[in-house]
C-alpha cells in the first residue's frame, strides 16, 4: 500500500546560503524504522530533482526519532539573491511530505 | 550561584510581534529576557542604512521594542540581552538611554562592538560559498565576524540592565547568561553543548511553541493569533525545561521542539558556533507535562580556532512584473504571456524567471496530481547590474495591459535593490570585541 510521507511524519524546512535543511519527523516513533528504510538519500534525491542540483545528505537521530536531510545547490542562489518566489525554501517542506512509499 | 535560570525569547526575527516580549517580561519571571532579531542578510541591510546615515544601522524596531518594555523589565529585575545593535550597537545603546530618560528611570546599557572586520578584509580571502575571492561576488558591503560568549560574558560581569550587540551567534546569547550565572568553564565544551542546544530551540522564539507549525486537522495549534513565546528554565547541571507563559496560545510539544531542534542545522554533529562545536545527536526530547519539554542530551568538542565573517556585497537588482488571469484557461493565457515576455525579454535576460502563480510558481513544478487552477498570476523576475535595466521587466508585464492574451489585469512592477551574502573565516586573535558601558 502506498502512502504519503505526509500521512506518517512532519517536517520543516531551514536555509543556510544555498543549502536546504529538511527535517522529517513520524508522528509515531514506531513508523521511524519504515522512514529510516524507504526515505534514502536516493529516494529524496530522485523526488527532489527538479529542486536539489547538489548533493543530498541524510543524517539519523534515532533519540528523537528522526531523519534530517541537506541539499545543496537546491535554492537557486540563496535567500538575498534567488529570482524565486520563496527565496528561503521555506515550503520545501511540503515537497518533501509528497513523496510516496511503499508501507 | 542560582539553582535555576529563567530564559525567555521575545522576538527570534527582526520583524517579530511586540507583544510576546512584554508578556514574557510582565508574566514569565524571568531572569533574562533575549531578543533574537539579526537574521543573516539583516546586518548588511544594516550596514547600508549606517552608510547613508550615520546615526541608523541598528534595528528598525528598536525604539518601539524598547519603548514597550523598559518599565516593565526594570520592575521585574529582568536583563535584557538582544543583538538589536545591527551594525551600530553604540547608537543604539544612546537610543535606549534617551528612550529610558524620556520615561524618567536610570538604565545602564552595555554595547559590544568588534564584530565589524570589514576593514581587516582585502577582497582576496576566500568565499567559503563559491571558493574564490570574496571581490569576485561584486563590490563589498559590509563583514560582520560572529562573536560569542567571550564577547557576551565581560559585558554580563557589568551591573548592565541591558547588553546590546551586533553580529553574535544566535545561540551565543543564551549560552552567556548560563556561563556568567552557573560559573561554567568556557572550556567545558559538554555543558556548552547542552547551552547551544538550548540556545538553538529558543532562539527563533514563537517556532518553539507551536508558530510555523500548524496544519490544519494534522496539527492544529489553539489560541494560535495570541501565540506565547518560549522560556527555558535550566539547571546548572543544564538540564532545562521548556514552558510558556499559563494562559496565551501556542502549543509546546515534543514535536514542535523537534521540528525547531534540526531546524536550519547543516550537521546535527558538528554545529559550529564561536563557543563550541555541538553535538545535537544524543539529544533527548520528553514531554513534562501540558505544554512543557525537557531537553537533555546535548554535548560538544573545543571550537574552532576561526570565526566565520558574514560578508555583504552590492548585488545589483531585481526588476519584477506581475499581472493576473481568471476564469476559464487562465492557466494557459498566463502561459502565453510569459512566452511573449520570454521572447522580448530573452536576449537582455539570460536568467529571466517566469513563474505561474497558483500553479507552478512556488516549487518550481507540481508534485502529483495538477488540478486546473481558477485564477493564475503571472510573475517575471530578472537580475540586472542597473536600476534602468531591470525596470525594463515590469514595463514588459505592464505592456501585456494592451499587447497580451485576454483577459490580464493587476499588472504590478517592482525594483529592488539587493545585498548578496557570503562567508568567510577569520582568525580569532584578530577580533577584538569590545564593551562600552553606557548610563543614564
Amino acid at each position: 500500500m502506498k502512502t504519503k510521507l505526509y500521512e506518517i511524519a512532519h517536517s520543516r524546512a531551514g536555509d543556510k546560503g544555498n543549502t536546504l535543511t529538511l527535517s522529517l519527523i513520524p508522528y509515531q516513533a514506531e513508523d521511524y524504522p519504515l522512514l529510516q528504510q524507504k526515505v534514502t538519500t536516493e529516494a529524496v534525491k530522485r523526488h527532489l530533482q527538479d529542486i536539489v542540483a547538489g548533493e543530498v545528505t541524510r543524517y539519523e537521530l534515532p533519540n528523537l526519532p528522526a531523519l534530517h536531510f541537506v541539499c545543496t545547490q537546491a535554492l537557486m542562489g540563496g535567500v538575498t539573491t534567488s529570482l524565486t518566489m520563496d527565496t528561503h525554501g521555506k515550503s520545501l517542506s511540503f515537497a518533501l511530505l509528497e513523496m510516496e512509499i511503499e508501507r | 550561584m542560582k539553582d535555576k535560570l529563567r530564559i525567555g525569547c521575545g522576538a527570534g526575527f527582526s520583524g517579530d510581534r511586540l507583544e510576546p516580549a512584554i508578556i514574557l517580561a510582565e508574566k514569565g519571571d524571568l531572569d533574562y529576557l533575549v531578543l533574537e532579531c539579526l537574521a543573516e542578510r539583516t546586518i548588511a541591510l544594516a550596514q547600508k542604512r549606517k552608510l547613508q546615515d550615520i546615526s541608523k544601522g541598528y534595528d528598525p524596531l528598536l525604539e518601539r521594542r524598547i519603548e514597550s518594555l523598559l518599565l516593565i523589565l526594570k520592575r521585574n529585575n529582568v536583563r535584557l540581552i538582544t543583538n538589536m545593535g545591527a551594525a551600530n550597537p553604540i547608537v543604539a545603546a544612546q537610543v535606549i538611554c534617551q528612550i529610558a530618560s524620556r520615561l524618567g528611570i536610570s538604565v545602564r546599557v552595555a554595547a559590544i562592538t568588534g564584530d565589524d572586520v570589514f576593514s581587516q578584509l582585502t577582497g582576496e580571502e576566500t568565499a567559503l560559498e563559491t571558493g574564490k575571492p570574496l571581490k569576485a561576488s561584486g563590490s563589498l558591503i559590509s563583514a560582520n565576524a560572529y562573536l560569542g560568549i567571550d564577547a557576551l560574558v565581560p559585558a554580563l560581569s557589568t551591573d548592565a540592565d541591558i547588553i546590546i550587540t551586533g553580529r553574535v551567534a544566535d545561540p551565543s546569547l543564551f549560552v552567556a547568561p548560563l556561563v556568567h550565572e552557573f560559573g561554567w568553564s568556557q572550556q567545558d565544551y559538554e555543558k556548552l553543548g547542552q547551552g547551544t542546544v538550548i540556545g538553538h530551540l529558543l532562539e527563533c522564539a514563537g517556532q518553539l511553541t507551536g508558530g510555523y507549525f500548524a496544519d490544519p486537522s494534522k496539527k492544529d495549534v489553539p489560541d494560535f493569533a495570541q501565540l506565547g513565546h518560549p522560556i527555558a528554565e535550566v539547571s546548572p547541571d543544564g538540564t532545562a525545561i521548556f514552558s510558556k507563559v499559563a494562559g496565551t496560545g501556542g502549543l509546546l510539544t515534543t514535536a514542535t521542539a523537534k521540528e525547531q531542534l534540526l531546524y536550519e542545522v547543516m550537521d546535527p554533529g558538528q554545529y559550529i558556533t564561536p563557543d563550541v562545536v555541538a553535538d545535537f545527536t544524543g539529544v533527548y526530547i520528553q514531554g513534562a507535562g501540558v505544554n512543557q519539554i525537557k531537553a537533555w542530551g546535548g554535548s560538544g568538542k573545543q571550537q574552532p580556532s576561526t570565526l566565520k565573517v558574514s560578508v555583504g556585497y552590492a548585488a545589483g537588482f531585481v526588476g519584477e512584473g506581475e499581472i493576473s488571469y481568471a476564469g476559464s484557461n487562465a492557466l494557459g493565457r498566463a502561459q502565453l504571456a510569459g512566452e511573449v515576455i520570454k521572447q522580448r525579454l530573452k536576449d537582455s535576460f539570460p536568467d529571466l524567471r517566469i513563474d505561474y502563480i497558483g500553479s507552478t510558481s512556488v516549487h518550481r513544478k507540481t508534485f502529483g496530481e495538477h488540478l486546473a487552477p481558477y485564477e493564475v498570476r503571472l510573475r517575471v523576475a530578472g537580475k540586472a547590474s542597473t536600476a534602468a535595466q531591470a525596470a525594463l521587466i515590469g514595463e514588459e508585464v505592464e505592456a501585456l495591459y494592451t499587447n497580451g492574451p485576454a483577459g490580464g489585469g493587476g499588472a504590478r512592477k517592482y525594483i529592488n535593490e539587493v545585498v548578496g551574502i557570503v562567508s568567510t573565516l577569520i582568525a580569532r586573535e584578530k577580533v577584538h570585541p569590545t564593551v562600552t558601558l553606557l548610563h543614564t
